[in-house]
Formats: C-alpha cells, structure tokens, sequence
C-alpha cells in the first residue's frame, strides 16, 4: 500500500473525511511554498495537492489561472515542483503529496524520467486534468513501475460505462468534479451530488474526494457526508490573491483561518457520522 | 508510398503518434457523443445531400480554378492556379465547416454555439451559421485579434452572435481556445462547440478535414479539366492547418505531388518571434491533441507572432505533425515582410486582394514557381480574401481610411 492509500485507509478506519487543499507551487513567490504546505498540515491537511503551473490551464478558472501566473512570473518548473516535495519531505515524512497539473510539462520530462524523479523525491500520486484513462498508456504503467498513484477525475457527465477504465487504471482515490465547470465556479448543488456519489460508490473502487466549488464550510460538511475526501482549492487561492499585498504574513492568516474552518466542518460531519 | 490515408484518423483518433483525445473528463461524453453522431452521418445519403445542397446554394460552391496568367509570366515559370475559396459566402474556407458542425449541432439538439476565432473568419463564419440557424452563438477571441481584426468583429455582433474579448494569456488564439474550452466544460448540455480547424480532441482534426476536403476535391477535377494532368504542386498556408489539409487530402496518394505546407515565420524563424511549430517546435500535448507545439523546455506553451492572427497559433492540427514525420509534406516558412509582398503582388498582378493568412502561400509560390517550367503547375489555396486586413495594411502602407 502507499503511502496515500495508507493514509486514506486509517482515516476511514478511523472515521474521519480527509480533507485535502490545493495550492499552486510558487504562487505567489517560489520562496512561499514551503511554509504554506507546513501551514496547512498543521491547520488540518491530511493530503496536499500541490499545482503544477501550466501556461495554458484549460480547465481552470479565473482564480487559478492567476495563481499559475503569478508562479510564471517566477518561471516555476516542473523541476521546481519536484524540488519544493524534496524539501518538504526533509521535514514531513507524513503527509501525502498529490501533483495536480496537465499533461505537457510532464510529456515535456518524458514519462520515465518523471516518474523517476517524483518517486525520489516522495511524490505520492499524480492528477493529471488532460490525461484521460483512455490515452494513459505508458503514463499509467510508468507512474505504477515507481508506486506511484494515478489520481483520476470523474465528473457528473461521466458514464458509468467509462468506470471501469478507470477502476483499471487509477489508484489512491478517485477525484469527483462535483458541478459542470472550471475550478472555482458557482454553487454546489449537494442534492446532485449526493445522487452522483451514491451512483459511482457502487462502482468505483477507490475512495472518492469531492472537489470544485467548495468554498465555505457549510458546503464542505455536506461534502463530507457523502466522499470519503474533501478538496478545497479555489477558496484557499482567492485569499492569496486578496492578501498578496499586505504579505506572507496576513496570507498565513486568512488561509489558517479558512483551513481551520473547513477542519472544524469535517470533523462535525464526522462527529455526526459517528452518532448514526 | 502504400498509406491508405483515408484509414486515419484510427478509431481513438491517432494519427500515428499525434491526435487522441487529452481532455478533461467533464468533455468525455460529449466528445464521444459527437464521434457517435458523426460516425452515423457521415456516409448517411440524406446527410451528405443536405450538406452539399448548403454548400452549393448557400456558400456558392464550387469555387473557381482560376488561372493567375499575368502573375505567373511576370514570375516566370510555373502556372499558377488559385483555388478562390476567398469566393466562398463570408470570405474564406472556413464555412465549409462551419455548415457541416451546424448542422451536427441541430441533429444533437444543442441550442448554443461557441467558437473561438483568430482572424474572425471562423468567428464569422459560425456567427454566419448560427443566425441561419437560430442558434445562440458565442464567440471567444484574444484582446488583440479584436482589435487588429475589428471588420470581423462588427460583422459577428451584427450576424447576432457575442464577441468575448479574451484577456488572459497572450490575448490572441490559444487564449481564445482556452476560454471557449472553459466555456464548453461549464455549458457541455445545451452547447454545441465548432472548433475551426483541423486540431482539438478526436473526433474534430478528422471531422474538419472532411467537411474541407472538399476543396481538393474540387480542385482536382478542375485542374484535371484544364490541364488534362495532375498538378505538380501544393502549397497552403497552416496555422491550424484546416485549408492546408482540405486541398491536401485527396493528392496525398498521388506521389508525383509535391506538397508544401507554409507556416508563419513572423519576424524570421531564427528570432523565435513566429508560429511555425513544424518547422521550429516540439511534440507535445495541448488542447486536446499531441501534435507539434511551440514550448519551452519546461513544457509551458510560447508565445507567438505573426502578421496574420489566423496563422497565430503555437500548435497544428495533428494530422500535419504526422505528415511532416512521414515526410509525405513540406512545411516551409514565410515571413511577415514576404507575406506582405505576396499580397502587394496579387492585388496588383491580378486584382485579387488575399487575406494575410493566404498571403503565406502565395509568397511561397513567388518562391516556387521561378525553380519550375512553364509546362508545370501549382494550385495555391486563396483560402480567404483580405478585406478583414484593411486596417492592418492601410496602416504599414500609409493609407488613411
């Protein structure tokens, strides 16, 4: 088992919904990364997944696309990325670290090295947003030769027939897109995606995180009454963006903050859960 | 040579290595809807009917193989001949495909269009479509096409359609792409997305070469009309590369052909300031698609420059990355400064003014021709007409309006 199966498995021995931010490396200076993926494990991370910055993020919202530019700017690789898991891990052997990214700076290492190179540094899985099941051949048996997980997306649109691939081909857990749109967009509706969880669970079998338009923590208590992992992104960058002026302090302190309200969400559906 | 080139793309979209289908999840359904529905029309009789009906009575096809006699002696060598798709309702080529997504569209039940445009001409084009239709139609299109394309933008907003300037990224057409993927991952339900060229996921670089072969077709019976023989040559120019690949296609097998696809060298190929990925980029995968891309090391996606917005574009549609590899077509490159002179020397040779786009390919054919003998010939794809670069031109000619 890895380290993020591990991870997942005691927390639903435990009864606990994992709660996994996103942060884009090097937004919104390379030197920042570090002390913010420490921050959010001590404000209740149980995984990070850490953005890859692509020039052209496709599937991503205004929000996200700025923090991508704002890594630009700094000209973050995707042997920056890997080098910040480096670090990290000198200090945190514990916390799983998910890459989130597309596929081009990846084809652009080539798949092997890749592979090689997040293994060694003590990356755990990789999501790739333009990496369907259908065209990860090679991806899928690279990643998996060096223990590493293939986080695939499912989305409402997603048929059941196209499950099956990727029960097949991914590993960890499965991300659900919990509404039709980019990172970051509109509300959430839980009726919907009550009824899309319960449709896949009798089909996937892999965990299942809950992501995209999570922003308070109302709706990541819902959330956790239905995944077995909730993914906060969007709502974490924003405050990056409104505090980048006043500085790495006050981004600390509005992301401690929201962190710390998504952590006290989960562990009151959590609490709730364990009562029924 | 023994490809059947008619094979390709293969059912998951490869053209050998490049093509496939790299999108997100949200897509996946609609994108093998689409290839599904697709699949079904494209031999249905009925389909196919309708389809040419449009072309004929609606777009003005055929159009002419016209023979640039005083051009072609003034160059010595070669006789030229333009596919006057610049003839077509709306200006270029790009209806052609236009008319057939539209008409997928209407058969899904999608009651919202969106594309993205570079030059405007596709913008036009499915704006064009979409008021015949009935159909809602969003157009996405980089901040600085809007400006430096402005006729087409008035003439999209009076077809009725919404032009969203794109401010993101380098403003111009991968932004517009990224938008209208945006978009289409939000509205997938009652959206139907008509890519304008030959890239994107499967099943779009294939369908759009068949919606455009149309152009080789014709144009190969016609040449074959008036000069009892096949061409000796192609040339087209390819930022997507969807004009290029609808005269291709049918001369691919025929080996005594040569080809050239010409690309845009912008300021010149060895300052990095162009958008000829086949001749100066990489493989890689981008919006949808592996093909040949403009990137950095890193895999992040450059910048780029050309004269022509519709040739401003860091990748190709896949089946050119693979012709390329195979060696079946050449892809050349034309600079700003020569384009501007292969539009000087049509308009006044021949009264014919050429979009900047197709510019490309006549500067190549200034190239050419002189190397042949007045017993040869080259089709050249007039793939639009220029009126959209009146200001563009005015302005470096010193013309006022």
């Amino acid at each position: 088992m890895s380290r993020l199966q591990k991870t997942l498995a005691n927390l639903k021995a435990s009864g606990k919904t994992a709660l996994i931010p996103y942060i884009t490396a090097g937004d919104p200076t390379p030197n920042a990364t570090l002390d913010l993926m420490h921050l959010l494990v001590e404000k209740g991370a149980d995984v990070i997944e850490l953005g890859v910055p692509f020039s052209d993020p496709m599937a991503d919202g205004p929000v996200i696309q700025k923090a991508v530019e704002r890594a630009l700017e700094h000209n973050v690789s995707l042997d920056d990325v890997l080098e910040f898991v480096r670090v990290f891990r000198e200090k945190d052997e514990k916390t799983p670290i998910v890459l989130m990214g597309y596929l081009n700076p990846v084809e652009a290492m080539g798949y092997e090295a890749f592979a090689n190179a997040a293994s060694s540094v003590g990356v755990d899985a990789v999501l790739t947003v333009d990496m369907p099941p259908e065209e990860s051949v090679g991806y899928k048996e690279a990643l998996e030769s060096k223990g590493l997980d293939r986080v695939f997306l499912v989305s409402p649109t997603t048929p059941n027939s196209r499950l099956t691939a990727v029960n097949e081909k991914g590993s960890g857990f499965v991300y659900y897109v919990s509404l039709k749109g980019v990172t970051g967009s509109k509300e959430l509706d839980i009726e919907d995606v009550a009824n899309q969880v319960t449709r896949l669970k009798s089909t996937l079998k892999h965990p299942i995180g809950i992501g995209f338009g999570i922003r308070d923590g109302h709706t990541a208590f819902e959330m956790a009454k239905l995944g077995d992992a909730v993914i906060v992104g969007s709502s974490l960058v924003s405050l990056i963006e409104a505090n980048e002026a006043k500085g790495l302090y006050d981004i600390h302190l509005a992301i401690g903050e929201k962190m710390t309200e998504f952590r006290g969400a989960l562990d009151r559906a959590d609490a709730k859960k364990g009562q029924e | 040579m023994t490809i059947d080139f008619s094979k390709f793309p293969d059912k998951n979209g490869h053209f050998g290595p490049y093509g496939g289908i790299f999108a997100p999840e949200t897509l996946m359904a609609a994108l093998e809807q689409l290839d599904q529905e697709y699949e079904s029309v494209k031999n249905d009789p009925d389909f196919l009917s309708g389809l040419a009906d449009d072309l004929r009575d609606y777009v003005g096809r055929p159009t002419p193989l016209y023979y640039a006699e005083r051009w072609s002696k003034e160059l010595g060598g070669a006789k030229i001949y333009l596919k006057r798709e610049d003839l077509n309702h709306t200006g270029a080529h790009k209806v052609n495909n236009t008319i057939g997504q539209a008409l997928l569209a209407k058969r899904l039940g999608k009651t919202r269009i969106i594309a993205e445009t570079g030059a405007g001409q596709h913008g036009v084009a499915s704006a064009t479509v979409a008021a015949r239709l009935g159909l809602e139609c969003v157009v996405y299109m980089g901040a600085d096409d809007v400006v430096r394309q402005a006729p087409n933008v008035a003439r999209m907003r009076m077809l009725g359609a919404t032009v969203v300037p794109v401010e993101s990224g380098s403003r111009t057409l991968k932004d517009a792409l990224n938008e209208a993927m945006r978009d289409w991952v939000t509205n997938v339900d009652n959206t139907f997305y008509i890519i304008g060229t030959v890239a994107g996921p499967h099943p779009y670089p294939g369908m759009v070469r068949d919606f455009q072969v149309v152009i080789g077709e014709e144009a190969r019976a016609q040449i074959l009309e008036k000069e009892g023989k096949l061409p000796d040559a192609l040339i087209a120019c390819v930022g997507g590369g969807s004009n290029a690949i609808g005269l291709f296609h049918k001369f691919l097998a025929d080996e005594s052909v040569d080809i050239y696809g010409v690309e845009p060298a912008g300021h010149g190929l060895e300052t990095g300031e162009h958008a000829a990925p086949l001749c100066k980029g990489t493989p890689g995968v981008l919006h949808g698609n592996r093909t040949y891309l403009m990137q950095d090391e890193n895999g992040q996606i450059l910048g780029t420059h050309s004269i022509s917005a519709g040739l401003d574009y860091p990748g190709v549609g896949p089946e050119h990355a693979w012709l390329k590899d195979i060696g079946r077509v050449n892809y050349v490159a034309i600079n700003d400064e020569e384009a501007l002179q292969g539009f000087r020397d049509l308009t006044r040779f021949e009264g014919i003014i050429p979009a900047l786009e197709s510019s490309h390919a006549l500067a190549y054919a200034t190239k050419l021709a002189p190397t042949m003998t007045s017993e040869q010939t080259i089709i050249v794809n007039l793939s639009g007409r220029g009126d959209k670069d009146m200001n563009t031109i005015a302005q470096i000619e010193g013309i006022e309006f």
